[in-house]
């Protein structure tokens, strides 16, 4: 190797940062760097307001439930109890749902899955502030969305499976799902390309005077990709009716969020850069994550301009089935993590105000479990990945154009003829083979 | 009797109407804007002042502000907002400056775009045009001279589309905008004025003097995927595309070859009918494009022309192109494929 010493010696020698995490396996964990603001202490600002107006909003954390359970402050959305139930309802299902569709994978039914667990409130609540018709981009974490718009069970293990019944016919990795009927973008496995695509959503609901706005969700570490600064810049020059949603769950399969900058400043902190309206949020707080992206629907709907959200969150579980996080991080995080967790503190809630007990609580996370195996087991009706049920051959083929090129039509009369040749005993094209 | 050739008629009774190829673009956008209340056209530098090269002048000032419009410098979020605008059912017409500057937008292309209709089964398309000014000659270096065709081809899920003539490039665009796939309109910038013979030395010729100048006003289309028979021959065949297909029937005109010369206006879908009866006929093949060699679309129509027609075949398939290089800005007609390659390799066809 050729010298590479600094031809200056009088100046001193630079060196080069590569962040650490706060601890790793065996460590012990110390959050004490983490500021846990006080609920309700936070100023809720017009919708109007102008982002340099309310910069303090990007740094500090807003939190409705105090550690009294109850809701305060100026960000308290007021649900009324039914709603708050509901709202706890969905959670429960997303972990119900998680657990069961994580040992599925271990069962071998299917080859992928990804939990959100810890993070519940971040899709569940966040999206039930949006009018149901309004368009969401989100990552691959946000199955909750699609659990509090109402979307079948059965279709999200179907396309988990893929399976004969999935309505993607196979060709997404499990969780990878799409459904324009509930106004929920196809998710993609690239990290952040959704969020120029939401603001291009936005940008042609404002050409047309519509008064839909759209959404996005993606991690703090995909806010490193150029897609993010892109969606970005094009929401504030445009002034889209767009909310920028960034779930800070701390880690990016094994990096932490410092490999996303954030040893140096918040997420949040990223939108005033860009002259957005910027939002640090408890995530594990269920009403103050409903009540910034109110506050940010409120805003784009009255075309007063866009808004990042960072949700401030733990993801509690690995990854995906594909990782296993005891091997780059303390599992005592988990434990000492100081926001809690989102479903007890909501449950917390309610029964502090007197509008559930844990009776119901034990009774509905049972119904949950219930419904899913049930769900499941019609599920399986459909196939489980690798077991013979899938769609028919020439799906492979089909979607790639809006009509067959000559090129195609030679490439699937191969794939046929191939199938012939492999698994002789099936019907051709019955879509009940390998 | 096509629009076509009525009007190549009207142009020999000195009635017609002849436009170049940056005015058949404009005409082109101009009426799907007027037809389409979903089109939107974008880009750096397009809205106001109407486009580096002028394919947008007018438009907004047209159509407003809200349908034609300037963006950041950020062929990424160009692509982007174009793919969230199309599953909101616009259909964007996006311009990338140079093709040369795509390369941000690559990812939002070839794993969003192309294939959106297929990982959503159909739910979510992505039917925008993508339209760029591509090639060389316009002494432009290695960063606005580019032909990146082959790029586009490879991706499973777009279609590339390359006009040669004013009237082609008027009908091709229409289609790709109508299209509900997404599409790389890839414009050879050297031949927006006039047809580029390759004798770089020799005055320009304007467009005006080609019988592809004549331009229908209003809506007319070319459908994709069907080749253009420049001219009838026995020789050989020569498969060509933009700029190229002007050189090299200049050298055979040159030479006083009886070329079959085929004009692919698509590259996917390719008319691969049109190239195999021309094939079957001359026993021949030349295959010329500017771009880079290795990986190039010739190696493409080589295979498939070695695959299909073999046993037709009388001498080995030929191709010339680029040189492996980057574009050399002082070194311009030393890189470029112009006549002296070419004539060196219907020679060496014809001789074998």
């Amino acid at each position: 190797m050729a010298d590479m010493a600094d031809p200056n010696p009088n100046r001193p020698a630079l060196a080069l940062h590569v962040p650490e995490p706060r601890s790793r396996p065996g460590d012990p964990v110390n959050f004490a760097d983490v500021e846990v603001s006080e609920a309700g202490a936070q100023a809720r600002p017009d919708e109007g307001c102008a982002p340099g107006e309310m910069k303090d909003l990007a740094y500090d954390l807003v939190r409705v439930l105090g550690d009294d359970d109850k809701a305060h402050g100026p960000w308290d959305p007021k649900l009324d109890p039914d709603t708050l139930r509901t709202m706890l309802g969905h959670m429960a299902m997303v972990r119900a749902f998680d657990e069961r569709m994580f040992r599925g994978q271990r069962q071998g039914k299917t080859s992928f899955y990804m939990k959100c667990t810890g993070e519940e409130a971040t899709s569940v609540a966040s999206s039930m502030a949006l009018a149901s018709d309004d368009m969401v981009f989100p990552s691959y974490r946000q199955q909750g969305i699609l659990i509090a718009r109402g979307y079948p069970l059965i279709e999200m293990i179907n396309q988990i499976y893929s399976n004969k019944g999935d309505k993607l016919k196979g060709r997404q990795l499990p969780i990878m799902y799409s459904s324009r009927e509930h106004s929920f973008f196809s998710i993609s496995g690239n990290l952040a390309t959704q969020t120029p695509q939401a603001v291009g959503w936005a940008m042609a609901s404002a050409i047309k005077g519509d008064s839909r706005i759209a959404a996005t969700w993606v991690g703090e570490g995909s806010t490193a990709e150029g897609d993010f600064h892109s969606a970005c810049t094009f929401a504030t020059v445009y002034n889209a009716p767009v909310i920028l949603n960034v779930i800070n769950n701390q880690w990016a399969i094994s990096s932490f969020s410092g490999f996303a900058g954030s040893e140096r400043t918040t997420f949040a902190a990223r939108a005033l850069g860009y002259g957005l309206a910027g939002l640090r949020v408890d995530g594990n707080d269920a009403l103050a994550c409903y009540a910034a992206q109110q506050w940010a629907a409120n805003r784009a709907r009255a075309n007063q301009g866009p808004t990042l959200i960072e949700y401030f969150t733990y993801r509690a579980e690995g990854h995906s089935t594909s990782d296993d996080p005891s091997g780059y991080r303390s599992a005592q995080e988990r434990e000492e993590w100081p926001l809690g967790d989102p479903v007890m503190r909501l449950k917390n809630h309610l029964i502090a105000i007197g509008e559930w007990d844990e009776d119901r609580q034990a009774a509905m996370d049972k119904a949950c479990a219930e419904e899913v195996k049930a769900t499941t087991k019609e599920a399986e009706k459909n196939g489980i990945l690798g077991h013979g049920l899938h769609h028919p051959f020439h799906t492979m083929f089909e979607d790639v154009f809006e009509e067959l090129p000559w090129h195609l039509k030679e490439q699937a009369a191969q794939a046929t003829k191939e199938r012939k040749i492999k698994w002789p005993d099936q019907h051709p094209m019955d879509g009940a083979g390998k | 009797m096509n629009a076509q050739s009525k009007d190549i008629n009207a142009a020999e009774a000195g009635t017609e109407r002849r436009i170049n190829m940056i005015e058949a673009i404009n005409e082109a956008l101009d009426v799907m804007l007027t037809r389409d209340p979903d089109v939107v056209v974008m880009g750096e530098d397009v809205g106001y002042f109407g486009g580096v090269f002028r394919c947008t002048a007018g438009l907004q000032e047209k159509h407003g502000k809200t349908r034609v419009f300037d963006t950041p410098i950020n062929e990424c979020g160009i692509i982007g907002v174009a793919v969230g605008m199309g599953a909101y059912g616009l259909r964007p017409v996006p311009e990338i400056q140079f093709a040369d500057y795509i390369y941000p937008g690559l990812d939002q292309l070839i794993s969003e775009a192309a294939r959106l209709r297929y990982r959503s089964a159909n739910e979510y398309i992505a039917p925008m045009t993508v339209r760029s000014p591509f090639g060389g000659g316009i002494f432009g270096g290695q960063t606005h001279s580019q032909s990146p065709e082959s790029l586009f081809t490879h991706v499973a899920g777009l279609k590339t589309v390359i006009p040669a003539t004013p009237y082609d490039a008027k009908g091709l665009l229409i289609s790709c905008i109508e299209d509900n796939d997404p599409t790389i309109f890839f414009e050879p910038k050297r031949i927006y004025n006039g047809p580029f013979t390759g004798f770089y030395d020799k005055p320009v010729e304007p467009w005006k003097k080609h019988p592809d100048s004549v331009v229908p006003e209003g809506y007319y289309k070319i459908p994709l995927g069907k080749a253009r028979h420049v001219q009838s021959g026995e020789a050989l065949t020569v498969l060509a595309y933009g700029t190229m297909v002007h050189v090299a029937e200049a050298v055979c005109r040159e030479k006083g070859i009886d070329a079959d010369i085929l004009d692919l206006r698509t590259l996917v879908p390719l008319d691969i009918e049109a190239i195999e009866a021309s094939v079957e006929k001359t026993g021949r093949c030349l295959i010329v494009h500017e771009a880079t060699r290795t990986s190039g679309f010739g190696a493409e129509l080589s295979a498939l022309v070695t695959e299909r027609c073999f046993y037709h075949l009388e001498a080995p398939v030929e191709r010339v192109t680029g040189f492996d290089t980057p574009y050399p800005h002082s070194l311009e007609w030393a890189y470029f494929p112009g006549p002296v390659r070419i004539g060196e390799a219907i020679d060496k066809i014809l001789k074998d």
